[in-house]
């Protein structure tokens, strides 16, 4: 059996809350106050996600960077690598909020989108 | 001299959701003056995710927020100058603006509203011994640079305090590849919000050192290392508690400060908890016409929170200019008390007050399982429990009109913690 220890981000209470793992399945949660506590818990040991924003180069722009994020939360573990990928792009202006920016980032199915509209000078 | 309706001082959230709402209260004329080259202030550089939960029942990036008000500025046809800087507003609503179009200018406003927000307490305003070499940046300061100029400011960094944009550029910093050593706050805890603790220290492994400060600075040219040491219940740092950390810059986030330079000038009354004016049910200034919303008024966690106010002070201020004439009444003071630091506002007039208000307040420490209690002279009439109340997250209490009509003779409501 395998014990995780990590704190409820639900509320400023922040209970340290202990899940009880076996074969990767949650069999006990311990140490919340509410219910979201027990939801959050379960899944942010199992599978976390994350949504990844930053930033990329802009050619041509009114700003020399436009930002950035997942258009849906990816894998925790695959932040580095996503970031990793974005320093390689680098857009031509003009842009519009929500176009992609990269599709189908580090194969997690997500695509990167602007978060910022950039107007050609 | 140009007249106007409504100048609004600040295009960022505070004064976008001013304007929108003056607008849609019927008042055409209505006119914001910002100092940046674009609409959006602050959120324009705050590009992670988390804003406008409250609102749009999304997760929004600052940008993206900010667009969602800019699109129906916009729409409505609010016109607004950028890159124009306000010098001076008089206690008669003459505001004194210049831009590089225009050069010096003047607007006679029927009102006024205050919406400028906060800028961040700096490195001279704690005392912090040491030199002064290059790599001190305030932690929005460090936030532009990487997020909007597209630099890194430093590859080690040490960070004092533990607020929001203090914890949000730990994260930031690390994803660009610099290494964040540790954060060192003041307090026994942090000002900022769990889930940014969670998410922009744990998540990286990144400590975070209660009850330390920085004691000395090394570093003639650039920064060289900092030293931390624990400090006791006054706040003194302990002998023999130093560590010393290797860094080439220190980040400050500790604490911001409402930018109330004109609102003084124009001789309105500021609060010395909050530093911003001191404001009636309506959001109205001790000058009349004139109101605040946003972080000028108060510095706010959530910026759902600042377009909320900022609703309320558009329309009242739409209310006075369309001369619903104010109606005279009792003005009940509204006093903080044990526990609890400051309210907005400070006083309420029943009869002008909408059926609802909302009254904001920030408690003085952390309480678990206490009460917010409310008196309407001596009779508690709001007694609600609270798991947990933190300085870092502020508290709202609603009050309605039906009920405070019902005490007509009351000269005082008084909020305070209780612990049973």
């Amino acid at each position: 059996m395998e014990q995780k220890k990590l704190t409820c981000i639900c509320c400023p209470l922040g209970c340290q809350i202990i899940v009880e793992l076996e074969n990767g399945e949650v069999i006990s949660v311990s140490g919340n106050t509410c219910k979201r506590g027990e939801d959050y818990a379960g899944k942010e040991v199992i599978a976390p996600t994350r949504i990844v924003t930053s930033t990329v180069k802009v050619i041509g722009g009114s700003a020399p960077t436009v930002s950035v994020k997942t258009k849906a939360d990816i894998s925790k573990n695959k932040i580095f690598d996503c970031i990793r990928a974005l320093k390689e792009v680098e857009v031509q202006a003009p842009i519009k909020i929500g176009d992609i920016i990269l599709s189908n980032v580090v194969d997690t199915g997500v695509d990167i989108v602007a978060t910022k509209g950039v107007e050609v000078i | 001299m140009r007249t106007c309706d409504i100048v609004i001082i600040g295009g960022g959230p505070a004064g976008l959701a001013a304007a929108i709402s003056a607008k849609e209260n019927g008042i055409d004329d209505v006119l914001i003056l910002e100092r940046d080259k674009e609409l959006g202030g602050i959120l324009n550089q705050c590009i992670h995710n988390g804003f406008g939960l409250h609102t749009f029942k999304e997760e929004l990036t600052g940008p993206e927020y900010a667009s969602r008000f800019i699109a129906k500025t916009e729409e409505l046809k609010i016109p607004y100058k950028l890159q124009t800087m306000v010098l001076d507003i008089t206690a008669d609503k003459i505001v004194t603006a210049m831009n590089k179009e225009e050069g010096l200018f003047q607007i006679q406003a029927k009102a006024v509203i205050l919406a400028m927000g906060c800028r961040e307490r700096s490195r001279g305003a704690l005392n912090i011994p040491g030199y002064r070499p290059a790599g001190v940046y305030s932690a929005g300061t460090a936030q532009r640079l990487v997020n909007m100029e597209g630099f890194l400011p430093g590859r080690e960094v040490v960070i004092l305090g533990s607020g929001d944009i203090g914890l949000i550029m730990a994260r930031r910093m690390t994803l660009e590849g610099a290494k964040v050593k540790v954060v060192a706050e003041l307090m026994p805890y942090s000002g900022g919000l769990k889930r940014n603790i969670v998410q922009c220290l744990d998540d990286f492994g990144i400590p975070l050192k209660l009850s330390y400060t920085v004691v000395d600075i090394k570093g003639r040219e650039r920064v060289e290392g900092i030293t931390l040491a624990q400090v006791d219940g006054a706040n003194k740092p302990i002998p023999g508690t130093e560590e010393f950390y290797s860094c080439d810059t220190l980040l400050l986030s500790v604490g911001l400060i409402p930018e109330n330079e004109l609102s003084r000038g124009m001789g309105v009354e500021i609060s010395p908890i909050t530093n911003g004016p001191v404001v009636n049910e309506s959001l109205e200034t001790n000058i009349e016409g004139v109101f605040a919303c946003g972080n000028v008024l108060h510095v706010h966690d959530l910026v759902d929170y600042v377009s909320e106010e900022a609703k309320a002070a558009g329309k009242n201020a739409a209310a006075y200019v369309k001369h619903i004439s104010k109606k005279e009444g009792t003005i009940i003071q509204v006093v903080p008390n044990d526990g609890v630091r400051y309210t907005v506002p400070s006083t309420i007039c029943v009869v002008n007050m909408s059926e609802e208000l909302i009254v904001r307040f920030r408690v003085g420490a952390v309480y678990r399982n206490a009460f917010i209690s409310v008196y309407y002279d001596n009779e508690r009439v709001i007694h609600r429990k609270r798991l947990v109340m933190a300085p870092g997250e502020m508290e709202e209490v609603k009050l309605k009109k039906e009920q405070l009509e019902q005490y007509p003779d009351i000269q005082k409501i008084m909020f305070q913690i209780e612990e049973k």
